[in-house]
């Protein structure tokens, strides 16, 4: 037994490590470190450089343009991605409908839409949730009916991660009102700018509108952009869903913001005459929070070098979500304690490119409460905790 | 990358399934408790013909090679079984002390004898006032001449009253809390001014108070150079720390099967209480707080393994004991909760392993006082 990477593995890391260096923008990496947003242009120009570089989309098989890494390499590069602070390609086309595709589209929708995907060119937003359709994502109503060579679609989705942004949306939609409700569903894709569709921001707790509601009326989707067979969808898209469980706990991503704790705190008045870091409740938490990771850090690693012998991820990696997030929220909540006052003042122009004002405090203390507001996501989206909750019963526990 | 166990590991752990299957259900451990000695000699000597007495050690010691992991596979299912026998205080940390601090013949003397099962040894380190601390020790000794005399009280001493010779730790120089002048004495327990009182803890293990009145012993009793012995203590407590932590993994193990079994039969409102959804997360959660507690410890063993230096190693120890303390309060609580009344009554091996995990959590530091430990380096 051993946590250590093989010679080749660690070549790899290191490979990893300078490409990120020497490729990812400075003016990149100052903005995310400084809590600025990238733009769309940004982002998809990001995307570009790892595709050049042949590392656009580390978990696909290279007969379609993906890197054939191993599990260990995809976990590597995810690692020293997250150290560096450099964005996961947005996850929506690359790792959530080039896999569907992938699996049970035919060699024409392959052909159109992976390259595209895989490149850059095309933006995907994701159609799953309705207003009335959360956690029991098998209540989808949105429908689709057939009309000759064509799907005519009515109904909205909702919680779609920028939309506004979008090229194309992969839908679950109701094709079946009289089967059983898993089984009526299909899986469609949806150019945006067709018309009938129309997107509605829906503002967050920090001022942003990150999401929206796609609302769908009378929406003509040639029949050739079903995926798959009809009625089939929900089996596709549970395969999705078990899809990439591994790299979702964001170790990484924790320990780079645990070190920012600790400088912000250092930086931190206790108004007694020392810093927050002399303060020992605080040491506490911080320690608690620096231990979870730890475990959860090994917590994963037993799933990779499970996935590395061949097994499946099993149901257990439910609980890398689990951890992952609740740790993200426990860190926030650290975040907007060492702000105090400083994270109060409501500026959400402060995560756009060119804001003018000075925020109060060390460190990124002023945006600390909208990101604690922003991260109660974590808990939600991706099969909210509750829904890993009952996997985890369901398929492990066998209650 | 390799989270396997290897072949020689497999087997040691089938040899103790194998062994816990055949030989300790619930009732033969509890007659076990009741005996005069609180545990088994012929247990003891079958773990010596099985060469489990070897495992702690390292293979030019004689050992079966000494690894923190190998400890860890049979930890844990000493822990699922819970294993009265005194496993960890004889051989890990005992054995562990002698051989960081022994020398010659007489190191080689006792493994030997700690090997073929025909010694017991007790640790006496902790004191009224050291709670978890280490180097805080007041019991003294002076040196006169070719003889030490020992003075002072020691609490705690798991495996005390059954011990044939004692490990005790007193400081010959320095105030109370110095890391220097702390040295280690082999004592007969015969001796004259050695005053044993002898209790069981609440989960069945032997232990003992220990006074120490004028007790002379020979200077050729000390292990190791004068006063040097703290930073040898502290790696094998550590060892210990990472072995007693496996044996709660197993313990929580087992306490998480047992409860999600029950909640499938008790039936309650016409239904098993495991179709209740509130019941159900609780025990996902117990689930959760499992996987944590084992990874961490894998985690603290092949720190513990590797060649890093002594403050890793030591950072991952206590932040292992640290966050499986808090398993043990989540998961152990639940147990009992989810089994309702029924899991608070003596007939029952949850209560039992219940008591044996609380007390697991306070051996050499709870949570609190490890996750400071952590945060200290």
């Amino acid at each position: 037994m051993n946590a250590d990477f093989s010679a080749e593995e660690k070549a790899f890391q290191v490979q990893v490590r300078e490409f990120l260096q020497k490729e990812f923008p400075a003016e990149y990496k100052a903005k995310i470190d400084a809590n600025i947003r990238l733009s769309k242009e940004e982002i998809v120009h990001w995307q570009e450089i790892l595709y050049r570089q042949g590392w656009a989309a580390p978990s696909w098989p290279v007969d379609h343009g993906g890197t054939g890494w191993t599990h260990a390499q995809r976990h590597i590069f995810a690692t020293e991605m997250g150290l560096i602070g450099a964005p996961e390609p947005v996850p929506f086309g690359m790792k959530m409908v080039a896999p569907v595709i992938m699996a049970y589209g035919t060699e024409e929708q392959k052909a159109r839409f992976l390259p595209d995907i895989l490149s850059s060119k095309v933006w995907w937003c994701q159609g799953y949730s309705e207003p009335n359709a959360g956690s029991d994502l098998a209540a989808l109503k949105t429908s689709a009916v057939r009309d000759g060579d064509e799907y005519v679609v009515n109904g909205a989705k909702t919680w779609n991660t920028y939309g506004q942004y979008a090229d194309w949306i992969f839908c679950l939609v109701r094709t079946d009102t009289t089967a059983k409700k898993q089984e009526g569903i299909s899986f469609l894709l949806i150019d945006m700018k067709s018309p009938g569709i129309t997107l509605k921001p829906i503002v967050l707790l920090d001022g942003h509108p990150e999401v929206n509601e796609v609302f769908f009326d009378d929406v003509r989707v040639p029949a050739e952009n079903l995926i798959g067979e009809e009625n089939k969808g929900w089996t596709y898209a549970k395969v999705l869903l078990t899809h990439e469980r591994t790299n979702i706990s964001g170790v990484p991503r924790g320990k780079r913001r645990l070190r920012a704790l600790e400088r912000i705190a250092a930086d931190t008045d206790d108004g007694f005459g020392n810093t927050m870091m002399d303060n020992a409740g605080f040491r506490g938490k911080l320690a608690a929070v620096e231990i979870e990771l730890l475990a959860l850090e090994y917590a994963e690693l037993r799933t990779l070098a499970a996935l590395s012998v061949g097994k499946a991820p099993g149901p257990e990696s439910s609980i890398l979500k689990v951890v992952g997030t609740e740790l993200a929220q426990r860190m926030d909540e650290l975040f907007v304690e060492l702000a105090g006052y400083n994270c109060l003042p409501y500026l959400p122009e402060q995560f756009e490119d060119g804001f003018q004002g000075t925020p109060q405090g060390p460190g990124n203390s002023a945006s600390a409460a909208l990101t604690y507001f922003n991260n109660r996501k974590l808990s939600i989206f991706g099969g909210s905790n509750e829904i890993q909750r009952n996997i985890i019963c369901k398929h492990v526990l066998g209650l | 990358m390799d989270f396997s166990y290897s072949e020689e590991q497999l087997m040691l752990q089938d040899s103790v399934q194998k062994f816990v299957q055949k030989n300790y259900d619930f009732d033969t451990r509890q007659s076990i408790i009741d005996s005069a000695e609180g545990f088994s000699r012929d247990n003891w000597q079958l773990f010596a013909e099985l060469g489990w007495l070897t495992v702690p050690f390292a293979e030019e010691d004689g050992g079966f090679g000494g690894s923190a992991v190998d400890l860890i596979v049979m930890m844990e299912e000493f822990g699922k079984a819970n294993l009265v026998e005194p496993f960890m205080p004889t051989a890990v940390l005992c054995g562990g002390l002698i051989a960081g601090l022994a020398q010659g013949e007489r190191k080689g003397q006792l493994l030997t004898q700690i090997m073929e099962g025909s010694l017991q040894l007790a640790c006496a380190f902790a004191e009224g006032g050291s709670r978890f601390n280490l180097a805080c020790v007041d019991t003294s000794a002076k040196q006169e001449g070719e003889q030490v005399v020992l003075n002072g009280k020691k609490i705690a001493v798991l495996n005390g009253p059954c011990a044939d010779q004692l490990l005790v730790v007193a400081r010959e120089t320095g105030e109370r809390t110095d890391r220097d002048g702390v040295s280690l004495f082999l004592l007969d327990p015969s001796t004259s001014g050695v005053n044993i009182h002898s209790f069981a803890n609440v989960d069945g293990k032997q232990s003992a108070n220990i006074g120490l009145s004028e007790v002379v012993v020979p200077a050729i009793n000390r292990l190791g150079e004068k006063g040097a012995a703290l930073s040898v203590l502290e790696a094998a407590v550590d060892r210990a720390i990472v072995a007693v932590a496996a044996e709660a993994v197993g313990a929580l193990d087992t306490l998480l099967q047992k409860t999600v079994e029950y909640s499938k039969t008790r039936k309650q409102f016409g239904t098993p209480i495991g179709t209740f959804q509130a019941l159900q997360h609780r025990m996902a959660d117990m689930f959760i707080e499992c996987q944590l507690a084992r990874s961490i410890v894998i985690m603290a063993a092949m720190k513990l393994d590797s060649t890093e230096s002594a403050e890793a190693k030591t950072r991952a120890v206590s932040a292992a004991k640290s966050r499986v303390g808090l398993a043990i309060r989540r998961v152990g609580q639940e147990a009992i909760q989810i089994h309702g009344g029924i899991g608070m009554t003596d007939e029952l091996d949850v209560g039992h392993l219940f008591k044996r995990v609380t007390a697991l959590a306070i051996q050499f530091g709870d949570a609190d006082y490890h996750s400071e430990r952590f945060a200290s380096l």
